[in-house]
């Protein structure tokens, strides 16, 4: 068996990012994937002849442009290209469209309050205030508070001065701002509820908290954080679907001489005299490496393919209690042509981004007390897209593919697992959902791919379904991620290390773990930086 | 009367009362205002039945401030305690109750494992509320325009997070912003338990146990073991009592009090205050202004938006500060039984709440200005303490109710989903049917019965909102956004105006401290204040 | 509105079939959202038709905001700078407004229609904040931008032309004076305003006779050699006349993401628009601890040596960045090479040499010039018929 320095357990776009890295430094490195495919939540699949499915993540805006352009993605294949648009249909038949044009997003919000269209203007200036203040930290590692190491002090200092730039009441707004609910948030700028449900939505993707619990504000910066060639907050289809982000990142790891082995199960990684000495696979087989990175979920990474006794009786309480909450489903579904919405005509710009049917905050929050109460919305939450307006790649001519994600599905119904017929329900409470603003709709699909986070963990190996690999409140975030003393990428044994969305700076398809866990790798071995910093004033 | 004071409180609660004997024993010559006929504020007592007299806004005393009843010399003054160090009995329908007292638990259903984790959680918070009493102590410092002071008590509160030791530090960095629900579920099995303290996390907030920042809701709630108490307090004569021995108190310091005269307005002058302007007409001067009153009455009403620049009247109007509890009292001509509780136990609190998920559905009511149709309840017999309150053998039952909105659709008096029910009348019967789970029969007993909403706390008890913290104290309303970023300090806005009450840091319940505080930042600014 | 009531990307203004028909570069530019030209047929002529005849200039996009009620003026004056009670009724005063923290949101001219009766123009949209400042008063709010049309007539023979189109009596009308006529069913309210330095005025009409003023105007104006001009002439005009642009000159307050980007009116030399004698208004406060402690920046005319204009310069002082420029431009009527400079204290005292770092390029190819300036008093451009009354003959 070859000896690998480096093995990386996962084959999702953080774990290929570290590998690159690792790779493109000099170390021989191999990244184990239990699908007989690459990606994890980053995948393209034919499940339907003809059609391409995301089935998993669905758009591509958080992906960091500087490893992007570091591992020379587009190089190797990956094609970003940008959507314009977003509409939240209401029930009273009118919509609410994003345009890309400022002024006639401005018409747009004026049609529905002239005074919100003013207040986007200083919404969009705030909210890029605090874009603005995180954003340098995401290609950085977290400083540990509690720590007195000089490069922790000196991080911490550097920290402290981005704040105390922002003056007394600033910085106030920013705390403000970070513990705040993003329905709270939006009530502080806006009158019109279609305004604040198109917005507020951002705030509760992919987390299992309502538009009123406090710290969703945070997750709707989260969101806001992509960057399409600088236009913050821009969103773009990844040509081919989200495969093709893997793909690039396996063709970057492979070109600097690294090794990807699929079906390859993990059963555990090997501790040795109290040291990192390799993975055992399911089948038997031992590799060993000196360092491993698992790019798992801290829930998976500590409590199974981990042995208790090589760690910390406090580290595997911490990974017990570690808030990784199934919120959400997905529909992936192959129409026979495109669907019409509330009389929207077919070439409007609109339909080329999210769509959406919930309307109000209020129908948003009460999609969650369904969540609370254990069982799915029973008028979901739906980010709606139809990439083969832009791709032509992923159908046949005339024909479209759909993906819907779907807030809020539970983990679990009721406290028991999920069954088929609590899936058909979950799904018809959707199909329902869009059939109401769209007639044609149900006639146009052919083929109908339902996931609830049961699917999802079966096959992506994220526990519960979460999409960011634990949520992103701020008890998780930035030094808490994944848990307080652990922040740094490196894990209670030497040669262990963190590279998922569950380290800082967190999930959706930003690569950024991935690259700063290498960083961190990389110091250890005392071998030089090659992992690109943020670019400096965005 | 033309007589020139060198400070005027607006408002005889608790906070101006404390605020203005700190400032007159310093030898400023105070004069408090109040609109009301007796002092204390939300700290009174009210006959709400004939013969029935009950504490009618607050309820219980479990943080005032040691130091402030010190000072106050509170006990000379009349203050006397009818019980003290009372439990929290979480009622079970069945009569299974879970008794908690301090840190003492007696529960026939608890498991050993249950109990040790207990035992860790109580020390461990214990520790945290240590650190947060010692932060609520003084002002909430600046963080950028910082001075000496508040670098001080930034590099207190900083050694104090270092003192807990590594771990305990980055606990509590990452509970403090989490909700009771999960980190309930981290330590204990019992849902009697999770639940009677995840109640306490949730008294007065707008918030379920689900709901973020609810753990330090949690902390907020056991300062009081920092300032002596081991559970709630009853006070003899009810909260009334206290307040007149604060005004005693305040008096002797030569504080001149003037009550029944309402504040219609805090008038500026150059951009300055300079005095208020009572209902009557009658102005007075004062070289300084403090309001105990919440902030949306004193920057809205009393000082008006007109005489403040345009983002703090943004600000003023953003502030959260909608009630969400209710208050219920009943005169009952004679004890109440409750199913499996004896005697002796019926003065203690009495909490119903069975389980988390109770409350979080209870909360999910008051999202969509709705009531819960099965609300959660504190409950209080004062008479078994402190019999004066009713005619012989007779008793009033005294609850906070949860939760119950500041406005249904149609007002509290319109028509609700009960034909011939106002929401007024078909809420307290859900109560009632509530209370009637664990205490059968008690209906028959009822002989009087008042609802205080959250709009009848806001207008018996000039709360806007009819919120008892007067703003919303959840993390982006505390220190220094407390009431909200650019007043902060006490000061306001507007020079000369400085604020005491509840809106301003650490916040309400009866502690004191945010008047003490105040007083303490005014004499500190001297001449600048 | 009704649903999907838009399906325009670009809007037009009141004149546009007018414009068009002119527009003969078809160099369009846009304006809040409306096609705006930047120029019609030579940017040059129609800069000297500002100077030497007159221009016009379709300005109705610009942000229109009405303010009446019983408290209308107590909530200008707590809003703007100004001391709102001193522009009487007739009178248009140039502002400025602030937020709480003394940084200029924007500015605009304020009309004073009649008793307790306003409207704001504005660079930038402001209903918003025009509402919370309405808070405590009893005033109403409503955006007319789009109920009122406007065409600027700015230069020598502005006057001539409209006293022949009929509007009698103009030539008495004061500098920031505004009256009202009749115009076929409309009223067309004229002020004596404009953003060119010039002697002019601004057009004021109902969008239903917009086309029929711009005719009237344009058969009056013939002899008197009327042109039209877009925003390219505009620029350079009031650049000349030491005018700033928000968003060019300055960042409006509520719009600057980064810390330390907005500017106080005196840090703009728009001292003159605050009066600190107003007991409350937005930014006093904070203003007042500016003169206590002194201000960052200081605005700056600059009078650079040659002809290169300096835009986006350095201004060096001893060799140390000291501030860049703003707006620069060659002027052709004042023959002067003017820049406007935004510089850190304690530099922009009237007198300063300095020295501006101008890059410009000739056949491809570029060269730094390191050009000695001056802090200059007063605008280069600035004559007596601008003042007069009557603006007598050209």
């Amino acid at each position: 068996m070859k000896k690998y320095d480096a093995i990386v357990i996962g084959a999702g776009h953080n774990g290929l990012t570290n590998a690159a890295y690792l790779a493109k430094s000099g170390l021989s490195v191999a990244v184990l994937e239990r699908n007989p495919y690459i990606g994890g939540a980053t995948v393209s699949r034919e499940l339907y002849p003809g059609w391409t499915y995301s089935n998993c993540s669905y758009v591509c805006s958080l992906l960091r442009p500087e490893i992007a352009r570091d591992l020379e993605l587009p190089r190797h294949g990956l094609q970003v290209v940008p959507y314009g648009g977003g509409v939240t249909f209401k029930r009273d038949g009118d919509y609410y469209g994003n345009y890309y044009d400022h002024n006639r997003q401005y018409r747009e919000v004026a049609r529905h309050s002239l005074r919100d269209a003013n207040a986007y203007e200083r919404y969009a200036t705030d909210v890029r205030k605090q874009t603005r203040l995180i954003r340098p930290y995401l290609l950085r590692r977290p400083p540990d508070p509690t720590s007195l190491k000089l490069r922790d002090l000196r991080d911490l200092a550097g920290f402290a001065r981005s704040f105390t730039e922002l003056g007394e009441e600033g910085l106030a707004d920013t705390l403000r701002f970070w513990t705040k609910s993003v329905g709270d948030y939006l009530n502080e700028y806006f009158e019109s509820d279609v305004i604040k449900a198109h917005l507020g939505g951002t705030g509760v993707i992919g987390t299992a908290l309502g538009v009123y619990s406090p710290g969703t504000a945070y997750v709707l910066l989260h969101h806001y954080m992509g960057d399409m060639d600088g236009n913050v907050g821009s969103w773009g289809f990844a040509r081919g679907g989200m495969g093709a982000v893997a793909a690039a990142l396996a063709k970057s790891v492979k070109a600097f001489g690294g090794d990807i082995i699929c079906d390859a199960d993990v059963d555990r990684i090997v501790v040795r005299h109290g040291k990192v000495s390799g993975v055992a696979l399911k089948n038997g087989n031992e590799l060993p490496a000196g360092i491993v990175v698992s790019n798992l979920d801290p829930r998976r990474t500590f409590l199974d393919i981990m042995d208790r006794d090589d760690l910390p009786a406090e580290l595997v309480h911490k990974a017990g209690n570690f808030k990784i909450r199934g919120s959400s489903g997905k529909l992936n579904i192959a129409l026979d042509g495109l669907p019409t919405f509330n009389g929207l005509d077919r070439n409007n710009p609109l339909m080329l981004g999210d769509m959406h049917f919930t309307d109000s905050l209020e129908r948003l929050e009460r999609a969650y007390d369904d969540w609370k109460a254990g069982t799915w919305s029973k008028d979901p939450y739906v980010d709606m897209l139809i990439p083969t307006q832009t791709d032509p790649t992923m159908a046949p001519p005339g024909k479209h593919m759909m993906t819907v994600f779907v807030q809020y599905a539970p983990p679990r119904i009721n406290g028991g697992e999920w069954t088929d017929a609590d899936r058909a329900g979950f799904e018809q409470s959707v199909i329902d959902q869009i059939a109401a603003h769209s007639p044609d709709f149900k006639s146009l699909i052919l083929h109908c791919e339902t996931r609830t986070p049961r699917e999802i963990e079966a096959e992506v190996g994220l526990t519960e379904g979460n999409i960011f690999q634990g949520e992103l409140t701020f008890d998780q975030l930035l030094f808490n991620r994944p848990f307080p003393g652990y922040a740094q990428y490196r894990g209670p044994v030497p040669g262990m290390y963190m590279c998922g969305s569950g380290t800082h700076p967190g999930g959706g398809v930003m690569a950024a773990p991935g690259a700063n866990a290498a960083r961190e790798i990389l110091r250890d071995l005392r071998l030089p930086d090659v992992v690109p910093g943020g670019y400096a004033d965005d | 009367m033309t007589e020139r004071h060198d400070v005027i409180v607006v408002g005889a609660g608790h906070n101006g009362l404390v605020c203005a004997s700190y400032l007159a024993r310093a030898g400023r010559k105070v004069l408090v205002v109040e609109a009301g006929d007796s002092p204390g504020g939300a700290a009174a007592t009210r006959e709400f039945a004939p013969g029935y007299s009950v504490s009618g806004c607050a309820q219980w005393v479990y943080q005032l401030h040691p130091g402030v009843s010190r000072d106050l010399e509170l006990e000379r003054h009349g203050l006397q305690w009818a019980a003290r160090d009372l439990a929290s009995v979480l009622l079970d329908s069945r009569g299974c109750h879970l008794t908690l007292s301090g840190a003492l638990i007696e529960s026939d259903q608890l498991s050993g494992d249950d109990r040790e984790a207990w035992r860790a959680f109580h020390d461990r918070t214990g520790r945290y509320a240590r650190l947060l009493a010692r932060v609520f102590e003084s002002r909430p410092p600046k963080l950028v325009e910082s001075n000496l002071a508040d670098r001080l008590t930034l590099l207190r509160l900083g050694l104090g997070l270092k003192l807990l030791g590594r771990d305990d530090m980055s606990d509590l960095m990452r509970i403090v912003l989490t909700n009771m629900y999960d980190l309930m579920e981290e330590y204990f099995d019992s849902p009697q338990l999770k639940a009677v303290l995840s109640f306490d996390s949730v008294l007065g907030a707008r918030m379920g146990p689900r709901t973020p920042g609810t753990v330090f809701g949690y902390l907020y709630r056991r300062l009081g073991e920092n300032f002596g108490y081991n559970g709630v307090a009853q006070v003899k004569g009810g909260m009334g009592a206290l307040g007149q021995a604060m005004a005693a108190s305040a008096r002797v310091r030569g504080v001149e009090l003037r009550l029944g005269c309402r504040v219609s307005s805090i008038d500026s002058v150059d951009g300055r205050a300079a005095g208020v302007t009572l209902a009557s007409g009658e102005q007075l001067r004062a070289a300084l202004v403090v309001s105990s009153a919440d902030p949306v009455t004193t920057f809205k009403g009393l000082v008006g938006f007109r005489h403040m620049e345009t983002g703090m009247a943004r600000r003023v109007s953003q502030v959260r500060c909608e009630g969400i509890a209710a208050r219920l009292h009943l005169a009952l001509d004679g004890l109440p039984r409750f199913t499996g509780l004896d005697g002796a136990r019926l003065g203690q609190r009495l909490v119903i709440a069975p389980d988390m998920n109770y409350l979080e559905r209870a909360f999910n009511a008051v999202k969509y200005r709705e009531y819960s149709p099965h609300p959660a309840l504190d409950i209080s017999i004062p008479t078994v303490n402190d019999p004066a309150g009713a005619p012989a053998g007779c008793h009033v039952l005294s609850a906070i109710v949860q939760f119950a909105p500041y406005g249904p659709p149609g007002g509290w008096d319109g028509p609700s989903a009960v034909a011939g029910l106002s929401h007024r009348e078909h809420f307290t019967a859900l109560v009632l049917d509530k209370i009637a789970e664990y205490a059968p029969g008690i209906k028959e007993q009822v002989v009087a019965s008042q609802l205080l909403t959250p709009v009848d706390l806001e207008r018996d008890y000039g709360m806007t909102g009819g919120h008892w913290h007067h703003l919303e104290l959840s993390l982006d309303q505390v220190m220094m956004m407390r009431p909200f970023p650019g007043a902060t300090q006490y000061a306001s806005g507007l020079d000369g105006l400085y604020l005491c009450g509840a809106g301003a840091h650490p916040g309400g319940g009866v502690m004191g401290l945010a008047g003490k505080n105040a007083a303490r930042e005014i004499l500190r600014r001297g001449a600048a204040a | 509105m009704k649903a999907g009531s838009d399906a325009t990307m670009m809007l037009r203004t009141p004149f546009h079939a007018r414009v068009a028909a002119a527009c003969e570069l078809n160099d369009w530019g846009t304006w809040k959202g409306y096609t705006t030209p930047r120029a019609y047929t030579d940017m040059e002529l129609e800069y000297f038709a500002i100077r030497s005849t007159a221009g016009v200039f379709d300005l109705s996009p610009m942000n229109k905001y009405r303010i009446t009620g019983p408290d209308a003026q107590a909530c200008l004056n707590r809003m703007v700078t100004r001391d709102v009670s001193r522009i009487g009724v007739g009178r248009v005063g140039y502002t400025v407004w602030c937020n709480d923290a003394g940084q200029v949101m924007d500015d605009g001219t304020l009309f004073h229609l009649g008793e307790n009766d306003y409207r704001l123009c504005a660079f930038a949209r402001a209903i918003d904040w025009l509402h919370w400042c309405a808070l405590g008063f009893d005033v109403s709010i409503v955006d007319e931008s789009d109920e009122v049309a406007a065409l600027a007539v700015q230069g020598p023979t502005s006057c001539a032309t409209l006293l022949a189109m009929g509007l009698e009596g103009l030539e008495q009308l004061k500098p920031f004076g505004l009256t009202h006529f009749s115009f076929e069913g409309e009223t067309l309210m004229v002020s004596r305003t404009g953003f060119t330095g010039d002697l002019g005025y601004e057009l004021w009409i109902a969008p239903r006779q917009a086309e029929l003023l711009w005719d009237r105007l344009f058969a009056a104006g013939e002899p008197y050699l009327i042109k039209p001009f877009g925003s390219d002439a505009l620029d350079l005009a009031r650049i000349e006349a030491g005018f700033l642009q928000a968003g060019v000159d300055f960042v409006p307050a509520e719009s600057a993401v980064r810390s330390g980007r907005s500017r106080s009116p005196f840090e703009l030399g728009l001292a003159w628009l605050v009066s600190m004698d107003k007991p409350v208004f937005n930014g006093r406060r904070a203003l007042q601890r500016e003169q206590a402690q002194g201000s960052r920046y200081r605005f700056a005319l600059l009078d650079v040596d040659g002809n290169k204009p300096a835009h986006h310069s350095f201004i060096l002082s001893r060799g140390g960045k000291v501030g860049t420029v703003t707006s620069a431009a060659w002027c052709p009527t004042a023959k002067s090479n003017v820049a406007f400079a935004q510089l850190e204290m304690p530099h922009g005292a009237v007198g300063e040499e300095l020295v501006a770092e101008i890059y410009y390029q000739r056949e491809l190819q570029w060269t730094r010039v390191l050009a000695p300036c001056r802090v200059i008093g007063s605008p280069v451009f600035n004559p007596p018929r601008r003042r007069a009354v009557p603006p007598g003959a050209f």
